[in-house]
Parts: C-alpha cells; structure tokens; sequence
C-alpha cells in the first residue's frame, strides 16, 4: 500500500500534483494529523464542535472532528459505509448514550452550551435536537397519537384543542395531513414506507425542536417517496437547522447548502456542496464522489 | 458446452437423494408427533374410563318419617340441641321400614350400612331447611354408601365386585332395584364438598379452594416481582459481570428441583418468619420462589423482542427511559409477558413437591375461606386420594385429575389465543 504524503492534504496544489500522479487503483491512506480542508467553520453557528473523538469501548470511531453546523443550513454527511457518519450525528443529540461503551470527548455545543455538561438533562436536549431515523418506526399507535406524543411528554398542549392544532399543524409542515387527515385514528404502522416516514418528520417537529438530524431518512423508501421527502427536507430548512446523513450523493446534491465527506471516522472535507460535486479539495472527496470506492 | 451437461447430470443425479432425505426427515417428524399424541390420547382414554363414574353416584329412595321423639331434640332452631340429636336414627329407621323382615344385630347393622353414615346429617340439613316436615313421612334419595356404590356402578356395567358385601347385602341391593328404589344420579357432592374418610362424601372444592387461594398469592406476588426484575435487567441496569452473574443464577434458579423450593419455604416462611403451617400464603410464597424464574425468563424474552427501533423513536422524542419503558416497550411486552405468566401458573397449580414440606398434604375437611385457613390443593388431593385404600378412591382420584387437567388445557390454551390476539407485527 502506497502511503499518501503528508503535504498532499495540506495544500491544493499538492493534491492537483498528487491526482496526477495517481493511478485509480492508489490506496488512499491518511496520516495520524490530518486536518479538514475546505470550510468547516461558521460566523453564524448553531451548533460547533471542537476535537470530537468517540470511541465504542476501545475502538475509535471517530477522530478529532472540527465543524460548524450554521442556522437554518441543511448540511449533509457523505462518506463510505462505516465512515462514522451516524455515530457523529449521533453524539449532536447523546444518542449514542444508549450504547454501551460509547465515550465521547471534546466538546459539542449548541448555542454556546455544552451538549455534554454533567448537569445538562438529556431529555431537554432531544426535545431541541429532533432525530429522524434510518428505518421508519413509528410507535405501533394511531397517527394521531404519534404526533401528539412529544408534546403530550413534554406537557406543550394545555387543552385537547391545543394538541389538536399542533398534531394538525406539524402534520401540513410534513406534507401529511391531505393524506391522513380522515384517519387519524388508524394505526400509523399502516401507512405505506414513505408516509410512515414523514410521519415521523411530523413528530419530530411538532415539538418545534430547533434542530433535526436525521440518519438516511430515505434508505428504506422508493423513488417516489424520497423525492417527498426531499422536497420536505426543503421546505424545512425554513425554520429548521438541519443535519442529514446520507448515502446517496445525488440526495445531499439536491438538499444541502453544505456537504462534509466522512472517511474511516475522519472528516475529510466541508465546502458548500455545489463546491464538493463540482471542484472537490480533497483527492479522497474525489476519489468517493467519482465513484472510485464508496 | 460440456462441462454443462456433465454438471447437469451430476445436479439431476443428486436432487434424488435430495428429495429422498427430506421425505424421510418429514417422516420421522410425523411420526414423533404421532406418538406423542397417541401417549397423550391413551392418558386421557386411561383417566377417562377410570374417572368418568365418580361423577355419578348412588342414592337410595327410602320414606323417611322426621319423628321428633326418635331424634330426641324440641327446638330446631337451638344451634346446641341440633348437634345433640340422633339425627343417624332417622336414616336407620327408614331402611329398616323398607325391610321389615330383617332381624339380628349383626344383619341390622349390615342394613345400616347400605347408607353412608353422614345419611342422617344430610336429614338433618333437610329438615332445619324445611321445619314444616317435623314428624310427617316423605320419600327422600338418600346417598348410599361408598362400597354400595362401587357394587352397583360395577353391577350396571355387568362387572359385579362385591367383595366387601355380604350376599344379604347383595340381595337387598336387588331387591332394592327390582322396587326402582336405587339409582345413580350426577354427584354434587363432589363439587360441593371437602375431603372426607369416606369416599362417598369426599369432594374437591377445598382443595379446589385452596388451589385458587394459592395460585392468586402467588400471581399476586411472583408477576409484579417477576416484571419489575425483567424490566430493570433488561432496560436499567448496566450490563456487567454482576448482572450476568445474576442471569446465570436466575437460570438456575429455573432448574432447581421443586421439593428444594418446599424445604426452603419450610426453613425460611415457618420457622423463621413463623408464618402458620398449611396456609395459601406459605403456599404462594413458595410457589412464587418456584415461578419467579420462569416469569422473568418469558418477560426478559418479550421485552427483548420489542424492536430497538421503538425504543430509539421514544428516546429520540425526548421520553425518559422510564418513559420509554412505560409508555412503549411495556405495553408491546405484555402480551409475552402474561403468556408467560399464565404458563407459570399452570405450573404452579400442578405443582405437588414443595407443598408437601410446608404442611399443605394435610387431612383437610373444611372448605378454606381465606388466605390464612388451612388448605390443601387439587395435585396434593389427587395425591391423598391415589394414597388411599378404598376403592372408590380410584374413580376419585381420575375424577380429580380430570378437573386438574381441564383446569390446566384452559389456562394454556387461554395463553396461546391471549399471544394470537394480542400479538403485533412490524
């Protein structure tokens, strides 16, 4: 295996140099101190991280990450399979709690406060950091009492009208409510993937959380569905900070204002997306979104 | 190509020894299923037959005339004289009438006991119910006695047994017949009453009593505990050498011969919690011990099988992990969770062993009222009856298993629709 010289993740020209020299078949190994090309950081940040390492018991998954998520910006994580993508997005809510032997250090902060202060409780967290999932999995409950369980656990609605509104409410913001509107009572397993899908956009918002993360919404769903969600994801990014991991690279093309590259638990690269899929910094960015590994 | 139809021919000349394989593997499945229904068929054909007549019993029509000089008493409703009277002479004055003709102590006494000798309390009862009869005649079916009963029910089937009857006694019986003054009818005592010595007036509602006592504290006990301890196993407690620790003895717990349980019961509840002997509460205490492994088992099980996903969604909306538990893995456990729990009770009622240590194999007449009243249970019933000498405990004892049983196809088949009916898919 050919290792990679330092200086070529340093400086672009070096990279320009290294491309040409490489055949396609180089292995693309990274040295122990790499930094992050491109922009990872932001004037206007919701959420910033600084030398973010995780580990799951003595394994490390991810290494030294530096970035920036800026307000109301859909930033989209891209990188090969075992990446650490997930796990990173998953540390922006301590989800990653759940697991055993998961240890995170470095520190995560979201408005200025620490994610993983000791005195910070994890349920106020997840009320601000919504989370869509992988696989949709709505509670085996009626439609409505899906949306209307986050703000009944968090005591938001005074009065059955109220939680009326805002099961109504976050059901129109996700581009439900046409479809089920005659029957909210019906279990929600029953929709078909994509409806369950934004079912579970409707109640991460309906505790109007001020950032969404979600984790390959659209893996499990059609083309169809997943160009509703797109649009969806869209229209969010209104009111909505949100972080997106994905592995389709024409997805985070088409929803994302920034994309960072994830390669074996390092962040390779964060630059606008049109910047990422048209002039990538890095050879590895290249390398991925030319479709030479991934 | 070649090498084509050579592999073809090799495939084609193997799926015959495929196909005959699984012919065979089906075979023999179907006929481990054969035997095992043909065993459970033979067992139920077995207790069957034995049992079937224990449901029956003889009675003897006789005119019994409520003489008051005879019983000896002058106020039926003084509680003390009642227990005074010789209420037996109203009975024995009433076969007599029947047969005039006999004479003799010793061929007296045997008409006597053509009758079972609690007759003359059964008189009693009837007559404090109904006062007006004091002195006047009627005709009443008196029930006869145990050995009278094993002869005729034997007689009918054209079997006859009358060991124990002399041939006075047979030809009474006959003549009894031919007068249409004997019959078999359905035996409510046998529902109605506790144990007795005699065959004839023993029945199983104490010890169906006392099942149902014990199985109740034990549920009550061994289903909050059993759930509270698969709960925090499975969601709460941190997973390391202690839990598994724990789980480890849990399991073995679940294997630990049942007698073991009775000694433990008897070491801990009596002599040193001194809680009385022969209860339902030491009972079910015991039984809990002996049921607590299998509910925390079947509860781990079911709340294992409840999808992470559901637990990521609630923990992603902001539920505390109690929240979570109470709100989502819980209700979708259930359904295991009690199946489980009815498979523990069924258990528990078949369960004879550690009863026997704690004092519940106990002679028991009166029917128990409550969890602190001495009591015996069905299995420890059955096992009295099988243990004694008369044999007209033999239909007894196969009557009683009867009842077991059903009692145990209810609550097992009750749990396989409980998980159809209540069983989500994803």
């Amino acid at each position: 295996m050919n290792k990679v010289d330092q200086s070529t993740h340093k400086s672009k020209e070096n990279t320009s140099e290294q491309k040409l020299n490489s055949s396609p078949k180089q292995s693309l190994d990274l040295d122990k101190n790499h930094v992050t090309v491109g922009k990872p950081f932001s004037d206007d940040s919701k959420m910033t991280m600084r030398n973010v390492d995780v580990f799951y018991a003595d394994k490390q998954a991810i290494y030294d990450v530096n970035l920036d998520i800026a307000k109301n910006e859909v930033i989209a994580m891209i990188g090969p399979s075992g990446c650490g993508k997930s796990t990173f997005l998953r540390t922006l809510n301590r989800m990653n709690d759940t697991v055993d032997g998961c240890r995170v250090s470095g520190t995560i902060a979201m408005d200025g406060e620490n994610l993983y202060a000791p005195k910070l409780d994890v349920v106020e967290l997840r009320a601000r950091v919504g989370m869509v999932f992988q696989k949709p999995n709505p509670f085996p409950k009626s439609i409505y009492e899906n949306v209307a369980y986050g703000a009944k656990i968090h005591g938001l609605a005074d009065s059955r009208v109220d939680l009326d509104e805002i099961v109504e409410n976050s059901l129109r913001k996700a581009s439900l409510w046409e479809e089920v509107k005659e029957r909210l009572h019906q279990p929600g397993t029953g929709l078909s993937g994509g409806q369950q899908q934004r079912l579970c956009i409707a109640r991460a918002i309906a505790v109007s959380p001020e950032v969404i993360l979600m984790d390959e919404p659209c893996s499990a769903l059609d083309p169809i569905a997943t160009a509703k969600i797109e649009e969806l994801i869209e229209e969010l990014s209104q009111n909505f900070t949100i972080a997106i991991v994905t592995h389709s690279m024409q997805q985070a093309a088409r929803v994302s204002h920034r994309t960072a590259y994830f390669h074996l638990g390092k962040l390779i690269e964060v630059n606008p997306t049109e910047q990422v899929f048209t002039l990538p910094e890095h050879q590895l960015t290249e390398a991925y979104i030319t479709g030479r590994f991934g | 190509m070649n090498n084509q139809s050579e592999n073809l021919s090799r495939i084609q000349s193997s799926l015959k020894r495929r196909n005959r394989s699984e012919a065979l593997f089906q075979w023999y499945g179907r006929t481990a299923i054969f035997i095992g229904l043909a065993a459970v068929a033979v067992l139920f054909f077995d207790i069957i037959s034995k049992g079937h007549g224990a449901f029956r019993a003889t009675y003897i029509k006789l005119d019994v005339h409520y003489d008051q000089s005879l019983i000896g008493i002058d106020n039926l409703a003084d509680a003390a004289q009642l227990v005074d009277g010789n209420w037996a002479a109203l009975s024995k004055a009433a076969i007599r009438g029947n047969f005039p003709d006999v004479s003799g102590r010793r061929d007296k006494r045997k008409l006597n006991k053509l009758l079972s000798n609690g007759a003359g309390f059964d008189l009693k009862d009837r007559l404090v119910e109904n006062p007006q009869l004091l002195n006047k005649t009627e005709a009443v079916w008196i029930l006869a006695d145990d050995d009278i009963d094993t002869y005729f029910k034997s007689w009918l089937d054209n079997n006859p047994y009358d060991a124990r009857l002399t041939d006075k006694q047979v030809q009474w019986i006959d003549d009894l017949y031919q007068q249409g003054r004997i019959e078999l009818f359905f035996n409510a005592n046998l529902f109605t009453r506790g144990d007795s010595r005699e065959p004839e007036q023993a029945g199983i509602r104490g010890a169906l009593m006392g099942s149902f006592l014990t199985l109740i504290m034990t549920l009550m006990l061994s289903f909050p505990i059993g759930v509270s301890a698969a709960i925090y196993l499975e969601e709460f407690a941190p997973k390391n050498k202690w839990t598994d620790f724990i789980e480890v003895n849990i399991n073995n717990l679940a294997a630990v011969p049942s007698i073991i349980f009775g000694l433990l019961g008897l070491a801990i509840f009596i002599n040193f919690f001194h809680v009385p002997r022969s209860v339902p509460i030491v009972g079910g205490l015991v039984l809990t011990l002996m049921t607590l492994p299998t509910i925390i088992i079947t509860s781990r099980a079911a709340i294992k099988s409840v999808p992470p996903s559901i637990r990521e969604a609630a923990l992603g909306m902001g539920a505390s992990k109690y929240q979570m538990v109470l709100h989502h893995v819980l209700p979708l456990a259930l359904p295991g969770m009690l199946t489980g729990a009815i498979i523990g009770m069924a258990q528990a009622l078949g369960e004879t062993a550690p009863l026997l240590m704690i004092g519940m194999v106990a002679f028991i007449v009166d029917i128990p009222s409550g969890f602190s009243d001495p009591a015996t249970v069905l299995p420890v019933q059955i096992f009295l009856w099988a243990d004694s000498p008369e044999r007209a405990f033999i239909e007894k004892t196969s009557a009683a298993i009867m009842v077991l049983l059903s009692f145990l196809i209810i609550m097992n088949t009750s749990a396989v629709w409980l998980r159809k009916r209540l069983e989500r898919r994803w």
